[in-house]
């Protein structure tokens, strides 16, 4: 029999405020264990959350790019549950009436087509401590506690790996574009548990699925997910049964592992957090929030192919990353062509950036000087060799890129008379090649072009200078 | 009625609760507190007899929302102060008895 796969996933995002979510203690990464606590985070008996408004602004700022409905109330309830890296025993979140509703995320298939994933909510809770575990003891960080996590989740709507890897992918883009979180997976923003099971295709009805908690790389999640399939399927082809339980994936192994917990342990006992105030939010509120919304990743990607007439691969690299997307469009209406922008970014600066590691807004060449030294080399100032040089200077040092080209003498050579001089010299030094180019070797030209570049300092047009070779040898 | 029937039942079940909550009660105390719950319960459940059809849902007794704060960080507490309160201490982290998934 054939089977189904069906894959539902919770996104935990930790949103980008200088504050925690309920307290005002710094967030903070690396930094000492334990030293951005205070009494509201560590859980003391008495002490009162106050909520981040920023913190509310981003989730609202989040629903509003994945297309979902924003709640005009909301409150926040208690999750309870014992757990030492919660130390209050119960964690602030939402339950039945979250900030987010619906929404959407459309994703690109492999076949080349376009799916919609579907949203279900967006809550806003407190992250909890770190664990770390030691021979016989365990040892908690608390810094992390409080810190503003935003949970989104998604409808049963995905039916392969593949597709969730292209989910995650693509979530991370719009949450970097919209600045609401620095979502870096290394440092823990972004964090997925996982819903997947099987089913015969065509069966109306969902198989019982396995829950994969806290994996932190999109990559774990991918490979978490086909060892599932595999040994969900391959359970069901035997007559077995899926057992509804939480699984561990071990990237070590390469495998899923029964984690094994108390039946009543989901019992969350759920009940509105008494010490904190409903969330109102009025329709003027929310389109205040709404003003500064950056235009989505693809909607950039398809108006860069349309707008700029480049390539869809190039739009889509273009696009993939906002600085560099708002660079592009800098250096073009600061005068280069786009193609020729769009080469020197995808060849040039993109290679600097994996490098070095840095940012585009690092550099020290603007987009203005980029655009510049695109529109030096369409006007004939300076040649590619030329401008290749300049880059260098400018991404090392910044600067005007006319500035650099007088500096460095790179100013190309159009003056006739100095270049036939070159052709001549190359012409008398160099017999044999024209001897080849006169009997039918057309790449003898090229050797000879060379030679005048050479003489040049790689200074000569070469346009120019391959047209008068030409009228020469050809005499 | 058997604890997971009551609670099905929609009722009240002191010694589940208890056991959530890691309270350790006697089998003395549970029947008490099953009593006195149950009684408060009926108690509130008198609400049902009444026609609260056009009555907005209460939410918060206080009418007041969005009581918030700006996103301004202030001192975190000294951590000598923090381990002060912790039963033991391993390189900066609050030790506890080794946690097992």
């Amino acid at each position: 029999m054939a089977y189904e796969t069906t894959i539902g996933l919770e996104v935990h995002v930790q949103l980008k405020t200088r504050t925690k979510m309920f307290c005002g203690c710094a967030t903070g990464y690396g930094e000492a264990p334990n030293s951005l606590v205070c009494p509201v985070c560590l859980g003391y008996p008495g002490a009162m959350p106050v909520m981040n408004r920023e913190a509310i602004r981003l989730t609202v700022v989040s629903g509003l790019m994945l297309g979902c409905e924003i709640a005009r109330w909301s409150k926040f309830d208690r999750k309870s549950y014992f757990y030492p890296d919660m130390p209050k025993n119960y964690q602030i979140s939402q339950y039945d009436k979250p900030l987010c509703l619906g929404g959407g995320v459309s994703i690109d298939l492999e076949d080349g087509s376009e799916k919609t994933i579907g949203l279900t909510r967006i809550h806003l809770e407190e992250d909890v401590g770190k664990n770390t575990h030691f021979g016989s003891s365990s040892g908690v960080d608390f810094n992390r506690a409080g810190h503003p996590l935003m949970e989104i989740v998604t409808e049963p709507d995905i039916a392969s790996p593949h597709e969730a890897y292209a989910f995650l992918q693509t979530l991370k883009q719009i949450l970097l574009y919209a600045g609401v979180s620095d979502c870096n997976l290394e440092e823990g923003n972004m964090r997925c548990d996982v819903n997947v099971s099987m089913r015969p295709v065509g069966s109306p009805e969902l198989g019982t699925k396995a829950e994969l908690k806290n994996l932190n790389t999109f990559k774990g999640v991918f490979h978490a997910l086909e060892y599932e399939q595999q040994r969900q399927s391959a359970l069901l082809a035997r007559g077995e049964c899926v057992v509804q339980e939480t699984r561990r994936w071990d990237p070590e192994r390469g495998e899923t592992s029964s984690m094994r917990t108390k039946e009543d342990a989901h019992d969350y006992r759920y009940f509105p957090e008494p010490d904190l105030l409903p969330v109102v939010l009025d329709a003027s509120q929310i389109s205040v929030w709404g003003e500064d919304l950056p235009e989505a990743p693809r909607a950039r990607r398809s108006r860069f192919a349309q707008e700029y007439d480049i390539p869809a691969y190039d739009a889509g690299v273009l696009s993939a990353d906002r600085d560099v997307a708002d660079f592009f469009e800098k250096a073009v209406s600061a005068g280069g062509s786009a193609k020729a922008v769009s080469n020197w970014i995808m060849t040039d600066v993109l290679r600097v950036l994996s490098e070095t590691g840095r940012r585009v807004s690092d550099l020290p060449l603007t987009a203005d000087a980029l655009g510049g030294l695109t529109k030096l080399v369409e006007d004939g100032a300076v040649n590619m060799t030329g401008a290749k040089k300049i880059f260098s200077v400018l991404v090392e040092e910044g600067g005007t890129p006319s500035k650099v080209l007088d500096d460095l003498g790179l100013a190309q050579v159009s003056d006739t008379e100095a270049l036939e001089r070159m052709v001549d010299e190359a012409i008398a030094a160099n017999p044999k090649s024209v001897a080849d180019y006169r009997s039918g070797k057309a790449a003898a030209a090229q050797f000879l072009m060379g030679q005048v570049m050479r003489l040049s300092r790689g200074k000569a047009n070469p346009p120019i200078v391959l047209e008068m070779l030409k009228q020469k040898l050809d005499q | 009625m058997a604890g997971a029937e009551k609670r099905k039942a929609g009722g009240l079940d002191v010694a589940y609760v208890a056991h959530l909550a890691r309270l350790h009660l006697t089998d003395d105390e549970v029947a008490l507190f099953q009593e006195q719950m149950e009684g408060i319960v009926h108690y509130v459940e008198q609400i049902g007899a009444l026609d609260v059809e056009d009555v907005a849902p209460l939410s918060h007794t206080v009418s007041v929302s969005n009581v918030w704060r700006e996103d301004e960080p202030s001192p975190s507490i000294d951590h000598s102060k923090v381990m002060a309160n912790a039963p033991e201490e391993h390189d900066g982290l609050i030790s506890v008895p080794k946690i097992v998934d």
